[in-house]
């Protein structure tokens, strides 16, 4: 079972997408190329942009089953209603009305349960898609899209991890923003979580919510300082406070944000931040060469 | 009254920079925090806090291990796989993957299930020195953020019904699902922050198709504009082929992480900067487009 790896941050703009991009490169170059990059934003996927000649391998759709009530067969009876827990089920007796709401809709399947004269059909909504890129840098990309205007974020992370059905060595998940369930859907299977921080305060706030969330997940974690120079020694003092692991610093450089800017991450990086991607790589490591292929029911 | 929500599809483009310089100069109005499950804008605004309210999320199933009988029922029939066997046998529900549907309990033969609705979400009614603000705290890990959203933001224009305030201005969450969906809905106008980068500017994209689904007057703002001339010209060019204002731009400025360490808004921290003149610029076209319907001022 492959070795896997959540690249997270609550807050935005930390730079979960620089990190995870280079993070691959740097294990395919110093520890095995069978790593897979797989983006879990599906609300907004980004990692493909760094990849200007990635060519895409398959491309999938990704269907939410919705219920359908035929009228026909309906009594009217609201029971599916009243097992309903989202409110996405309207049925008037009077009117002969029933039908289902799509975009409350959780698919849970409730209401096919509920019915007792087969008035209920389930039929596939597209939710997204999945794409399986090879980059040329390590077992390639696979990237998980939201379509615009579904709600339907962690049946997308879902599926896209159920999509990996080849045994890679490392797969890496660059995780969305924020600390609710498309983060937990995100991190649930992950044998280790590298967090991404700026030293700013809103980057120590959203870092100490990422923090709690993995503690009570019971997840080990290590934190990576992006921006460093930037900003002030708050993050700095909760982390010796709490005792974490820093894995490596990134210095804040202008030209590097540039770079990043025009879609460009993985050429003419300076030895400092190539260094700081080799000590991320060598805490891996050992963790990596100790994993024995299972981590059912870790959580 | 006139609501108005800031959005950016990415994360860390700038939305509650932009929010905080625009609580300095936006008089009569109440704020509301969108982004409730990675907050900061109370780091800005050291809000007050006058009232706390408990969110109820959702339904939270679990096994009463004494009665269960380990059919299988309640696994099989779980959509979501929340339900798995443990190492050492027996039935687990993960609180985390459950996501409250309740249909466990309803096929469960022998009663052995029971749902708890999760009470670790907070909302809070506070004063400010800019006026007004409801923000929340989500216990980390919660689902239905976009419940909550839709929640503080009742809230906050019910305040400003009451208190006579002209503007609810909420600062959004990133991304285009639930949550930034319900910081949309219904609102009178998105300021949309841009970061000149590809992937602010494809985050923006998908953003401009969901606030046009809504059929929702759209303007924007670049942060960062020098960061890549060349990307900053590309967005200059999406926001003229699609007829969206343009309302101002920030150059990089060191002062706006300052300010934040300060715990201030930029039009406090460095009031005759070129930042805070851009900030006052954007709230004024705003402004005049909330109260009578069009940009007059450039």
């Amino acid at each position: 079972m492959s070795y896997k790896i959540a690249i997270a941050s609550g807050k935005g703009g930390t730079g979960k997408t620089t990190v995870s991009v280079n993070l691959q490169k740097a294990i395919a170059s110093e520890l095995t190329s069978g790593v897979l990059l797989a983006d879990c934003d599906v609300e907004e996927p980004n990692d493909r942009i760094f990849f200007s000649d990635a060519t895409i391998i398959s491309e999938e759709e990704v269907h939410q089953m919705v219920p359908e009530i035929d009228t026909d067969k309906c009594t009217f009876c609201r029971k599916c209603v009243e097992y309903c827990e989202f409110n996405a089920i309207v049925v008037l007796p009077p009117a002969g009305f029933a039908e289902v709401n799509t975009s409350l809709c959780h698919s849970c399947g409730a209401c096919s349960v509920a019915c007792q004269d087969g008035a209920i059909n389930e039929k596939p909504v597209p939710v997204g898609e999945i794409t399986r890129m090879d980059t040329g840098i390590g077992a390639g990309l696979t990237e998980g899209n939201l379509k615009v205007g579904s709600a339907m974020q962690t049946l997308m992370i879902k599926e896209l991890k159920k999509s990996i059905t080849e045994d890679y060595d490392v797969v890496l998940y660059d995780a969305p923003p924020g600390t609710s369930c498309p983060v937990v859907e995100t991190v649930a299977d992950v044998d280790y979580v590298v967090l991404v921080t700026e030293p700013t305060p809103f980057g120590l706030n959203d870092l100490m919510l990422m923090v709690e969330l993995l503690v009570n997940l019971d997840k080990p974690f290590g934190v990576v300082i992006n921006k460093a120079g930037l900003g002030n020694r708050d993050v700095y003092e909760f982390l010796n406070e709490q005792n974490i692991d820093i894995l490596a610093e990134i210095p804040f450089n202008k030209a590097y944000a540039g770079k990043y800017a025009s879609g460009d991450l993985l050429t003419d990086i300076d030895q400092e931040t190539t260094e700081s991607y080799k000590k991320i790589v060598k805490s891996i490591e050992e963790r990596y060469l100790q994993y024995e292929g299972s981590n059912y029911f870790k959580w | 009254m006139k609501e108005v929500t800031i959005l950016s599809g990415k994360g860390g483009a700038g939305k509650t920079s932009v929010t905080a310089a625009i609580a300095s100069v936006a008089e009569n109005a109440v704020f509301c925090d969108n982004d409730v499950d990675a907050a900061d804008l109370h780091l800005i605004f050291n809000p007050e806090v006058k009232e706390t309210h408990t969110f109820y999320g959702a339904w939270i199933a679990s096994i009463d291990e004494d009665k269960c009988t380990n059919c299988g029922i309640c696994k099989s029939h779980c959509h979501f796989d929340a339900i798995h066997y443990k190492e050492e046998g027996g039935l687990y529900i993960n609180p985390f993957q459950c996501e409250g549907c309740r249909l466990c309990e309803r096929v469960c033969p022998v009663g052995a299930i029971t749902s708890e609705r999760s009470e670790n979400n907070f909302w809070y009614v506070s004063d400010s020195r800019f006026g007004p603000f409801v923000h929340a705290k989500m216990g980390p890990g919660e689902e239905n953020s976009g419940k909550l959203v839709t929640e503080v933001r009742r809230k906050a224009r019910e305040i400003a019904k009451e208190t006579g305030a002209d503007f609810v201005i909420n600062d959004g969450p990133p991304g285009i699902g639930c949550s930034a969906i319900s910081s949309v809905t219904g609102t009178n106008a998105v300021l949309l922050v841009i970061e000149p980068t590809r992937s602010g500017l494809h985050d923006a994209q998908r953003l401009v198709e969901l606030v046009d689904s809504f059929n929702i007057p759209l303007f924007a703002f670049i942060n960062k504009d020098d960061i890549n001339v060349e990307v900053t010209r590309e967005i200059e060019d999406y926001l003229e082929q699609n007829d969206i204002s343009l309302l101002g731009r920030w150059s990089f400025d060191t002062g706006l992480v300052e300010s934040m360490i300060e715990k201030k808004s930029v039009v406090e921290y460095s009031p005759d900067s070129q930042t805070t003149r851009s900030g006052r610029m954007v709230w004024k076209q705003m402004k005049e487009f909330l109260e009578v319907g069009r940009v007059v001022s450039s």
